[in-house]
């Protein structure tokens, strides 16, 4: 090394090195400065996001799902439980190659080819975290052949979970419904928090409609975990709700019996308690098993259900739209003699067939060769549709409109589940706006037998012969009996009255007098003698508008529909039930079995 | 009452006491620096009872590290300061032949060679190298006209490269990069140029892409979850999400002494070592990590003041070179939980629990002690 390198200049050297050390010096307090900065950054700014994060990481929330509500028939019978499950749960986020334990699950437990696709589904609508259900009802075998390989299936569970179950299968499907898996859209609807952990929601019927009571309140636990997620202790416990167990108005053995009745026919039966308006059977046919949805109805069993052309996922009593046929001429009757276009005494001469006054056409009366001289008793007890052609002519179509708007056609009954429809009451406008014609005068001559576009459901049907019952009180039907809440007394439904007819006594005395020789004198001698006196009124509904001869072999689907509708006894109903078969005339034959059932056992 | 003796002494030097020298200056150990240090080992080891979730044996394991790092500072002090550099190019050479031989026979520990058996105890070479590259670059330009020029840094260069090389391949990243910021420190105040130091970070970014392909792929995840955490929030981020969280849950006064629920409930890693600072922060909140920072800026302050007093270049420029990396050290430890700089694995000096940097850290201060206290009587 070259000697003048050497040569040191130590003042100089010293003084150039305290100048760095200050220098120095001041850039390790800037840095201390920084840490500061974010020390106060972290802890004072943005102290409550960490703090909530923190939290985060020690205290979950487990909810404890409610049990569901327990349905009832009146007399205390089980429509609706609960039993215990054992499922396969998986949360995604905490299984390690998902995939591949799929492929591995499957050498233990067998898993059907739906249930996976079901699993895929649910694993797109649900976050990460969320428990999925794999495979619903493992059996005692299954459940302990995954317990020994549990360790190697690191996010997979067995849940032990209570879910529905209908004990009466079908007999009930379309009264209580079902419940299902909750789906994409009702979790928009519901309050996520409030089913944290349920994995079950009701679907149609009483099981929708009473959903809130039926559900119950959550329950939470919150607890403390590690960072591995074990439980380190519970910080607070909020026990769920039960909900709340239901006593509905049916009478399962009394629907049981219309059911039988019924036997392979497609039709409904409802029979309402006139005095409160509890409906005592909601019953239609056919039916399906409602167990079948609970847990996840396969593609293949929903496909047969839905294209089955007897269409038994329909709930013919509240959404059957059917003309009434002649059952609809007691409250045309009633009409006519309130307005006293007709009286009581007044006769008519039916030779058979009715012409529209200044026009050409005629109306054939279902009788060949007519019912003679008819007056408004006869017409009801025979059914006389010449008679009615004239009472409605002279009505005109807006008094029979009114009439029967005011028995509750064309409107909602109000009763407790979702399904109902509304039926149709034909006006002019409507005519206009929907068939695109003029009113004629021989649509109002038609409605006057319940053609033409009068369209009722067998429900609306049954409410409207309660009201004749009841000479004039409109209940509104309903289904919940009374209402067990968990640590609350049993709250008993009360009826409500919607309306009251005011018609003269007489009148009522007229048209139900009619009514009560039906079944003796008239068109309702199918349903023969009874010990008890019945009020009834028959009717068929043309589902095509032609008439078949007597002998002629008439295709299954062209046939006209069969209604019976009565109340029983007269003078104190206990029971009005109206009756709709599907192209068949087994009307009376069912309600006398029903009515016979319900009025002889309690008598 | 050593100490309380010590400080009446000291604002009550008068004249006549001159000669008198109390039992401190006996044994060459300065009192303020000996305070500071004994305060943040206490600290520590008040913090370390908690991180530890209150296992007493961690923190007497601790005191025993603590108990022999000081009996190691204590020798070092009575060494007079030109014996030292006697003897830097022998320890230099010693620690780069032991450092080639950790990488032939080393055990393997943690998966990377570092440790050489030594009977009782475990001697990492490479923490001996943090030591002797300042000492080594002090010695050289003691003899050296300042400022340093080409040929000079080309040397230095060499004496701090060649043993982080070798360290870096052990491989110790983290060693070796406090290697290269205790010789940098020299250099800094031998008085490079502020522009050689620009050049040098332009290099570096230069040569960025090739350092980053040479690095360990732990290290290079590292490196890429310093720039989103999030990236990885179960994986390698992980750490630092959940050092943040500790720390900013901490707030002002903080959750309480053995209160912290992020490493009491294992959701922050590594809470004894690398990141005792967040528990510091989560259970004493700012207060305390601003007591803790006041701490490390007073010995440090205290050490920048000997190297300010040194006698000759070789004292400044090795007194001034630990005490620096000292501090920068402590730097990026909290700066690493805060969340601020790249996770590199540096202990946070005398707090995390472990003996080997422990000892490194104190043997430092030991020589910053015999520097200071053995004054000759003129000055060079």
């Amino acid at each position: 090394m070259k000697q003048k390198l050497t040569i040191k200049n130590t003042t100089q050297e010293k003084r150039c090195f305290k100048y760095r050390l200050v220098t120095i010096g001041v850039g390790a307090i800037i840095l201390i400065g920084l840490l500061f900065i974010r020390l106060v950054y972290l802890q004072i700014d943005q102290h409550y996001y960490y703090q909530t994060l923190s939290d985060k990481n020690k205290i979950d929330l487990v909810p404890i799902p409610p049990r569901r509500g327990i349905i009832y028939d009146r007399h205390g019978e089980i429509l609706a439980k609960n039993i215990a499950v054992f499922s396969l749960v998986v949360i995604p986020d905490r299984a390690k190659h998902l995939k591949k334990s799929l492929e591995a699950l499957r050498t233990i437990i067998p898993i059907s080819p739906a249930d996976l696709e079901e699993f895929d589904e649910q694993l797109k609508e649900h976050r990460r975290f969320d428990e999925i259900p794999l495979k619903i009802e493992l059996s005692d075998k299954e459940v302990a052949r995954f317990a020994i390989n549990r360790y190697r299936f690191p996010g997979f569970f067995v849940k032990a979970e209570l879910i529905r179950n209908y004990p009466l299968g079908q007999a009930f499907a379309h009264v209580v419904g079902y419940v299902g898996r909750i789906n994409i859209v009702e979790l928009d609807q519901i309050d996520t928090s409030n089913y944290a952990g349920t994995n079950f929601i009701g679907k149609v019927g009483i099981e929708k409609y009473y959903e809130p009571q039926l559900h119950g309140k959550v329950g939470y636990k919150k607890i403390e975990t590690d960072a591995a997620g074990h439980i380190i202790r519970t910080l607070e416990m909020n026990s769920s709700e039960s909900g709340s167990d239901l006593y509905l108005t049916i009478d399962s053995k009394l629907q049981l019996v219309a059911e039988q009745a019924l036997g392979d026919e497609r039709g409904a039966v409802v029979a309402i308690q006139p005095s409160t308006g509890q409906v005592l059977v909601l019953a239609s046919k056919p039916s399906y098993d409602p167990n079948l949805f609970v847990t996840g109805i396969s593609n293949q069993d929903y496909q047969t259900l839905q294209n089955n052309e007897a269409h038994p996922l329909f709930n013919r009593t509240v959404r059957g739209l059917y003309a009434p046929g002649s059952t609809i001429k007691p409250f045309i009757a009633l009409e006519g003699l309130n307005s006293q276009v007709v009286t009581p005494a007044e006769k008519i001469f039916d030779p058979g067939w009715y012409r529209v006054p200044n026009t050409e056409h005629v109306f054939h009366d279902w009788k060949k060769g007519g019912h003679g001289w008819v007056n408004i008793s006869k017409a009801i007890i025979e059914s006389c549709d010449t008679f009615f052609f004239n009472l409605a002519y002279q009505l005109g179509i807006g008094r029979i409109d009114y009439i029967l708007d005011l028995f509750g056609f064309g409107k909602m009954t109000g009763i407790d589940i979702n399904e109902e429809l509304v039926g149709n009451i034909p006006t002019p406008e409507w005519k206009m706006r929907y068939v695109g014609l003029p009113w004629y005068t021989g649509d109002t001559v038609l409605c006057a037998i319940g053609q033409s576009y009068v369209q009722v459901t067998p429900l609306q049907l049954a409410v409207a012969t309660a009201t004749l019952a009841n000479r004039g009180e409109i209940l509104t039907p309903y289904l919940l009996y009374a209402l067990k809440r968990t640590h609350h007394p049993v709250a008993k439904q009360l009826p409500i009255l919607k309306d009251k007819l005011l018609f003269d006594q007489s009148e009522w005395d007229i048209v139900v007098k009619a009514m009560s020789l039906v079944t003796r004198l008239g068109t309702g001698y199918h349903f023969g003698r009874t010990s008890y006196t019945v009020a009834a009124k028959t009717g068929t509904a043309q589902v095509v508008s032609r008439r078949f001869k007597e002998d002629e072999n008439v295709p299954y689907k062209l046939r006209p529909d069969s209604w019976f509708i009565a109340f029983a006894p007269v003078n104190h109903p206990k029971i009005a039930i109206a009756v709709l078969t599907e192209h068949s005339d087994s009307a009376p034959i069912v309600a006398r079995k029903v009515l016979d059932y319900y009025l002889l056992k309690e008598m | 009452m050593n100490l309380i003796y010590f400080i009446q002494q000291k604002f009550q030097k008068r004249p006549s006491d001159r000669q008198r020298r109390t039992l401190l200056q006996v044994l060459h150990l300065d009192a303020w620096l000996l305070g500071g240090i004994a305060t943040l080992a206490f600290f520590g080891l008040f913090i370390l009872y908690s991180a530890s979730n209150q296992q007493l044996s961690v923190v007497l394991q601790q005191v025993a590290h603590l108990m022999f790092a000081a009996l190691v500072l204590f020798i070092l002090a009575q060494i007079p300061p030109h014996i030292y550099r006697q003897w830097t190019p022998g320890i230099f050479a010693i620690g780069l032949f032991m450092l080639i031989v950790v990488l032939i026979v080393g055990h393997v520990g943690k998966g990377a060679q570092r440790w050489l058996p030594l009977g009782i105890f475990n001697f990492q070479p490479s923490e001996l190298m943090k030591l002797a590259v300042p000492m080594m670059l002090s010695w050289y330009y003691a003899e050296r006209r300042l400022p340093p020029n080409m040929t000079d840094l080309a040397i230095s260069a060499g004496i701090i490269f060649v043993p982080a090389f070798l360290t870096a391949i052990e491989p110790d990243f983290g060693t070796a990069f406090v290697i290269i910021v205790g010789g940098g420190c020299v250099l800094l105040f031998a008085g490079i140029r502020w522009r050689f130091i620009l050049l040098v970070f332009l290099l570096l970014l230069i040569a960025a892409p090739i350092i980053w392909h040479s690095l360990h792929a732990y290290q290079q995840i590292r490196i890429l979850t310093f720039i989103n955490p999030e990236r990885a929030p179960l994986g390698a981020g992980y750490h630092i999400i959940q050092s943040k969280i500790a720390v900013g849950s901490g707030g002002f006064f903080g959750k309480g002494w053995l209160k912290g629920t992020q490493s009491h409930l294992h959701f922050l890693p590594e809470h004894s070592t690398d990141f005792i600072f967040a528990v510091i922060a989560e259970e004493l909140g700012l207060f305390g990590s601003i007591i803790l920072l006041m701490i490390y800026v007073f010995i440090t302050a205290r050490c920048f003041y000997i190297a300010y007093v040194g006698q000759d270049t070789y004292e400044r420029l090795l007194s001034s070179g630990l005490t620096l990396t000292f501090f920068l050290s402590a730097f990026l430890n909290i700066g690493m939980v805060c969340g601020v700089l790249p996770v590199v694995g540096l202990p946070l000096p005398l707090v995390s629990y472990g003996g080997t940097s422990m000892v490194t850290t104190m043997a430092a201060f030991g020589i910053l002690m015999a520097i200071h206290m053995h004054k000759k009587l003129w000055e060079k």
